[in-house]
């Protein structure tokens, strides 16, 4: 069972540069995939990628089995960026994906109340994101992801500005959620740590042009504990053999950097 | 470290204001009443009171002004509209703002001024004389607000929506003109200006009323007291008008973080 299928897919920008060479993955439904690798080895491209929000040079992307032609159906989407939208009110904002869908009156309502209840923010609907922190706007763009239950969810890096505690509790909040939807998450990171934590899976990525260096499985039990569970012995040995792949990875990526720079 | 400048107190600030223009008005008087300044060619406070004081008397005033404010106001929402409209359509479309966009430039660059003469000559003493005067000025500066406002949209906001399921027309709607709207009420403090400049100088060039053509008149009589009450009723209407406009921005805006 695959629900979303990348094959020999290769991006070269305009510029010239190739981000992706190559690069074959095909994910479960319902699964937890982690995403790391060294910075610019094309993790974002690859979430754009399967979005439909840019298209691959070469070969072909499918989820539920079809390629992908425009935006893909279904997905949810959290930026590596702030992309909440300043001149809506927090409830607007959460609002805003129900109402491109049609969703309307009492129903969109209440789903709205509820989201913002959820990711903790009651009170703070008739704010603007520029009155919100860091953590708080997050948490709203988190919202306004789940809040029109897309069956898959695209992250990006969605925690890394966050400080350790904010952190902490966002993907314990995360890992909550999920279990109570059982979404398919593709999830960006450059924190192992992070990585291991949550997912079912780590997909490790070679320094750029970017391809699938390694997969693990993650078997720690489930429901997790954040805190706890890198205490477990199985999480401190995924992790070094991990670190190893990704080493070299990250030292050839800087490598590159100091020769071209 | 720098230290945090406390901002000036307001009612300081505006004494001195008042303070500074008093002052100026009776240097002006009293120099006139010394016989060091010619009140033939610079009149003299008490001389341009008066002239009003007679054009209140005879109703000139608010008839000049409610001509003046219609025309500038037919110029704004005129010239406006079509600079959203066309702002709108050249940047939503690759073609089109590649071709146009130059030519727009090109025509910003003419001294309108020059224009309106031509345009009496098309639609003669009448009001649309003075509205067409105003729109073309008015245009490009609410054209080039709107068209850099929807260019400038930060690219990651319309992924978000188009992820979404917005379609073009959501993306404009939700995105792209919100975003301009900003640069829009930041060009409209400066698109009233122009309107009222394009009004009064083709009131200038041929009418029966408005401070424009109030102004031209008492030229023509070389009546210095007479220009110089025009320009004073310009300056108190566009004082008015950007105090109205002000708080109007504020209301507007009120997603944006107050300037410090
Ligand atoms: N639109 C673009 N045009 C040209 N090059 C691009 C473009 N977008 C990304 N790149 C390049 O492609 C490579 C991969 O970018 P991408 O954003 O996918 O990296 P990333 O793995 O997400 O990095 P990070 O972890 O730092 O976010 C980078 O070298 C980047 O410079
Ligand atoms: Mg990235």
């Amino acid at each position: 069972m695959t629900i979303i299928s990348l094959a020999g897919v290769t991006k070269t920008f305009d510029s010239g540069y190739t981000a992706l060479r190559d690069v074959n993955l095909d994910v479960a439904p319902e699964r937890f995939v982690a995403l790391v690798g060294p910075s610019g080895c094309g993790k974002s491209t690859t979430l754009s990628l399967i979005s439909g929000l840019d298209r691959p040079t070469s070969g072909t992307i499918s989820v539920r089995g079809s390629a992908v032609g425009g935006i893909t159906e279904g997905v949810g989407f959290l930026f590596q960026r702030d992309a909440l939208l300043p001149w809506k009110t927090v409830r607007d904002n959460v609002l805003l994906p129900l109402q491109l869908r049609g969703v309307g009156g009492e129903e969109a309502r209440s789903r709205v109340a509820e989201w913002i209840g959820r990711v903790g923010l009651r009170g703070f609907e008739q704010s603007f994101p520029y009155q919100l922190s860091g953590g708080m706007r997050k948490r709203v763009a988190l919202a306004q992801t789940l809040v029109y239950n897309p069956e898959i969810l695209l992250m990006d890096e969605p925690f890394a500005a966050l400080d350790v505690q904010t952190r902490n509790l966002m993907e314990a909040e995360l890992l909550t959620l999920w279990q109570g939807s059982r979404k398919t998450v593709i999830f960006v990171t450059h924190d192992l740590e992070e990585a291991i934590a949550l997912a079912d899976e780590v997909v490790v990525m070679t320094a750029g042009p970017g391809r699938v260096k390694a997969r693990y499985d993650v078997t720690l039990p489930r429901p997790r504990d954040i805190e706890q569970v890198r205490f477990d012995p199985r999480f401190t040995e995924l992790y070094s053999r991990m670190w190893n792949d990704l080493r070299d990875e990250v030292l050839e990526s800087y490598a590159r950097a100091n020769a071209a720079g | 470290m720098r230290e945090r400048t406390q901002p000036a107190n307001r009612w300081l600030v505006l004494a001195m204001q008042v303070a500074l223009i008093v002052g100026s008005l009776l240097a002006w008087e009293f120099g006139v009443r010394a016989g060091k300044i010619d009140p033939f060619f610079f009149s003299a406070p008490s001389q341009i009171g008066v002239t009003i004081g007679g054009w209140w008397q005879h109703g000139y005033i608010l008839r000049d002004v409610a001509v003046t404010m219609e025309e500038t106001v037919f110029g704004l929402l005129l010239g406006g509209g079509i600079g959203i409209v066309l702002a709108i359509l050249l940047a939503s479309n690759r073609w089109l703002g590649a071709i146009f966009v130059p030519f727009l430039v090109l025509f910003n660059s003419i001294p309108r001024v020059t224009l309106v003469p031509l345009f009496i000559l098309w639609f003669g003493f009448t009001l649309w004389s003075k509205v067409v005067s105003a729109v073309v000025l008015v245009v490009f500066v609410v054209f080039f607000a709107t068209y850099d406002g929807i260019k400038d949209v930060d690219p990651t906001l319309v992924a978000n929506v188009r992820v979404m399921g917005a379609k073009r027309l959501d993306v404009m709607r939700h995105v792209l003109i919100p975003s301009a709207l900003t640069w829009i009420f930041s060009s409209l403090r400066s698109a009233v200006g122009f309107s009222l400049i394009g009004a009064v100088v083709a009131e200038y060039f041929g009418a029966q009323a408005g401070v424009g053509y109030r102004i031209q008149y008492s030229e023509a009589q070389l009546n210095t007291s007479g220009v110089f009450g025009g320009l004073f009723i310009l300056m108190v209407l566009v004082f008015i008008i950007n105090l109205f406009l002000q708080r109007l921005q504020r209301r507007l805006l009120v997603w944006k973080p107050v300037d410090p």
